[in-house]
């Protein structure tokens, strides 16, 4: 029997670490030999930590706590007994689920990348190698051409996880075929975008799974040196990569005359510094040479001249986690899984899973991977659950902050690059973060200009003063001061900066103003006209108040309001002084009686 | 890791004999920034990581050290500064004993950070990227720590703190103070 208790970062606030902790102990007494302990990466299920698998069976617990440790090992360890109220309950239907494959969140994806995370220690790369890793490298040194792989991936629709889409054989092609001294891959693990953690995941869960696949592309366009370029802020998944790394070296995976091929290949770890914009391409390369990262103009590609002016291949942590997969599972079975045709076009489909990182106001927060072209209502509705607390649901932001916030008018648009792309937003790395009727809109464009403002690197002036410019009209709205004729300054100023910035970053950065303006602009015409925030956000816009009938007296407000200037006494009517008041919010959310206005 | 934390021992056992303050020039600890660049190969391309290191020892960047390594490695001190000051992982001046990061990302804007950063300085009477006069605590705001599923989150000197709420925040801080 394997126990794998979740260790990833999301799982250790629930106390995950001491989960594991306690099941080594209580094994190591009850010597239990047959039983392995595993601390495994990220299960997805971030709501339920910490999460706790049995297998062979796959029993699930969910939120256990180092204390339910003995009963889990006397009963279920021990005698295979369930122990029922560790177990996932079915809100819908008020009953317990056994399985992990059963619960509706797992039963409706197909985890193609995530699946062996609950089955993996990161730490072990034998657990990757028992489930058929390195298998797609073995085969592909033994009897693939370099040409025959690049092939593969082309004709696989494979297309890139970080946001673009580009084809990844075409990319493959390109800088296999360019000139240069020698040639580089990157796996680009700069996961900046808020809101998403898919990469993080897989970093941390299944190293190796990315690590074969960016071997097997340096093997396809002959590079000899790889980088994996991971954010500053994950140090987990700095640690699982730099010891899967070891370990590959040791069992030959990786060095010099890698599986007795003659093919020679490393790869080193750099840690960001924490810019956002080092996610680009040109610009994370221009890190990793140890400068400031600012992106250049694209006219010549990175494919042709990038890291060290040396062609260049760059894909994204799922991107390479997908190469194995594809090799192992054969054009025929890959190319059935997702929307289009990609037989001629690479460009004519979207192939695969892609995992999405579902958080915001939503009841089943974590990573959720499914087959292209699903629609966004199955993911929030049927996987997520919908929108908790009885509130209703107003928008799906996607795409990070270069993305769009869509209605629930598109809820039934299948998710693939270019569906969501020609509704204003894009698929990104694949954030979708459930916004409900307590978010406003301008607010969150207000947000993403915020965010894009610090994090434009200040090379291109239509960026850099553009954002500026933009989020001057944004705080002017959410400050009550908005004047007619904003919206279509707004637009204006947005139509400027994506059109001439240099680089993604600039050029996408209106998306989130633009669309919120397409799908809510009751929302903006309600805070310029009305100086009215509807979803009571925007502090400037807020006055809070008593409503006399429905006070009790409670003294719930009085007690909560850091700034004192409730009055009154138990059992009496309250007063808020609007003088003193800072619109924190705190009265309105301790009152249980709808006895505060704002 | 286990290199940085030699290289924080050899440190510690480096200041046990005197009161060196933060800031002032520290010669004898030319063999902490050597040791550094020795382990990244004295390569200027790997200097983000050099960086890296060193703020892990100091927890911050001390301008003497950074002048030592523009000449050992021969960088202009001006290109140091600009990577110092693009990159937000890094910092010029010392910081708080405890760090406080409260995670700005988006999934946690939804869910309230805005009021819970309101919360954090009203309990420590600083803005967010500063710090106390007592030097005991510093906070930050950041984008996106990765943990979306909880949010919203903060990390407190490297433990994660998740399902914040801006009623609550204050006592979870009060053992920080």
């Amino acid at each position: 029997m394997t126990v794998g208790v979740c260790a990833d970062t999301g799982c250790r606030a629930c106390d995950s670490v001491n989960v594991y902790e306690a099941f080594r102990r209580e094994v190591a007494r009850e010597r239990l030999r047959k039983v392995e302990i595993k601390a495994t990466g990220c299960h997805g299920y971030c709501e339920k930590g910490a999460l706790v698998v049995i297998h062979p069976r796959g029993i699930l617990y969910t939120q256990v706590k180092p204390g339910d440790v003995p009963e889990i090992v006397a009963k279920t360890l021990k005698k295979g007994e369930i122990v029922e109220r560790l177990l996932f309950l079915d809100p819908a239907t008020g009953k317990r689920i056994r399985l992990e494959g059963e619960v509706p969140y797992y039963k409706k994806q197909m985890r193609l990348i995530l699946g062996n995370n609950s089955r993996i220690d990161p730490a072990d790369i034998r657990d990757y190698i028992a489930l058929e890793g390195y298998e797609a490298l073995r085969r592909v040194l033994e009897h693939g051409k370099p040409q025959a792989v690049v092939k593969t991936i082309t004709k696989s629709g494979l297309r890139g996880r970080g946001g673009g889409g580009f084809p990844t054989g075409v990319k493959w092609d390109t800088a296999r075929k360019a000139r240069g001294e020698r040639r580089y891959v990157i796996c680009n693990a700069d996961e900046g975008d808020p809101g998403a953690f898919m990469d993080r995941s897989i970093c941390e869960g299944n190293p190796h799974s990315v690590i074969e696949g960016i071997i097997i592309g340096a093997y396809a366009v002959g590079a000899h040196e790889g980088y994996i370029y991971v954010r500053n802020e994950y140090p987990l998944a700095v640690e699982a990569l730099t010891v899967a790394l070891e370990q590959a070296r040791e069992c030959g995976f990786l060095g010099k005359n890698i599986l007795s091929s003659g093919f020679s290949f490393d790869i080193s770890i750099s840690r960001g510094g924490g810019a956002f914009v080092c996610g680009e391409s040109t610009a994370l390369m221009a890190s990793l040479e140890g400068r400031p990262g600012e992106p250049r103009a694209k006219y010549v590609h990175t494919v042709e001249k990038g890291l060290f002016e040396q062609p260049t291949v760059l894909n994204n942590v799922e991107t390479w986690a997908n190469v194995p997969k594809i090799i192992l599972g054969g054009l025929d079975w890959y190319t059935k899984i997702g929307t289009g045709d990609v037989s001629t076009n690479p460009w004519g489909g979207s192939k695969g899973t892609k995992i999405f990182s579902l958080v915001g106001t939503v009841r089943n927060t974590g990573l959720v991977e499914v087959p292209m072209g699903t629609t966004l209502r199955e993911i929030i509705f049927g996987i997520g659950g919908g929108v908790p607390e009885g509130k209703t649901f107003k928008a799906v932001q996607t795409g990070g902050p270069s993305g769009g916030c869509l209605p629930e008018s598109l809820l039934d648009l299948p998710v693939d690059f270019d569906a969501l792309t020609g509704a204003g937003s894009m698929m990104g790395s694949g954030g979708m973060i459930v916004m409900d009727e307590d978010t406003c809109m301008v607010d969150v464009a207000r947000y993403f200009i915020d965010f894009l403002k610090d994090e434009s690197c200040g090379k291109c002036l239509p960026c850099r003063e553009g954002l500026r410019a933009l989020l001057e009209i944004l705080n002017r709205i959410t400050e009550g001061r908005g004047k007619r004729g904003d919206i279509r300054l707004l637009e204006e100023v947005s139509e400027g900066v994506a059109e001439t910035s240099l680089c993604a970053l600039g050029g996408s950065a209106p998306n989130p103003v633009l669309t919120t303006i397409r799908y809510f602009r009751d929302e903006y015409v309600a805070h310029i006209r009305d100086k009215r925030c509807p979803a009571g956000v925007c502090k400037p816009l807020l006055r809070f108040a008593v409503v006399s009938e429905s006070c009790t007296g409670c003294h719930a407000c009085f007690k909560a309001c850091p700034a004192s200037c409730i009055t009154g006494k138990a059992k009496e009517i309250h007063v808020i002084d609007e003088t003193k008041c800072i619109k924190c919010g705190a009265c309105y959310d301790v009152c249980r009686f709808e006895a505060i206005a704002r | 890791m286990n290199k940085v934390d030699s290289i924080r021992a050899m440190r510690e056992k480096l200041l046990a004999g005197r009161g060196g303050g933060a800031g002032t020039a520290r010669p004898q600890e030319a063999g902490v920034v050597r040791k550094i660049l020795e382990k990244h190969g004295r390569r200027a391309s790997q200097i983000i990581a050099i960086l890296h290191d060193m703020q892990g020892v100091y927890n911050y960047l001390p301008e003497p050290d950074l002048r030592l390594i523009s000449r050992e490695l021969d960088i202009p001190l001006t290109r140091l500064y600009a990577i110092a000051t693009f990159y937000k992982a890094f910092r010029l001046v010392p910081r708080g004993r405890h760090e406080v990061s409260l995670c700005m990302g988006t999934a946690c804007h939804v869910r309230g950070a805005m009021r819970v950063k309101d919360a954090i300085e009203r309990e420590l009477g600083i803005k967010a990227g500063g710090t106390t006069d007592d030097m005991r605590v510093s906070f930050e705001t950041v984008r996106c720590l990765g943990c979306c599923g909880q949010a919203p989150v903060m990390v407190v000197d490297e433990a994660l703190v998740t399902k914040l709420d801006h009623l609550t925040v204050g006592t979870t801080l009060e053992k920080y103070r």
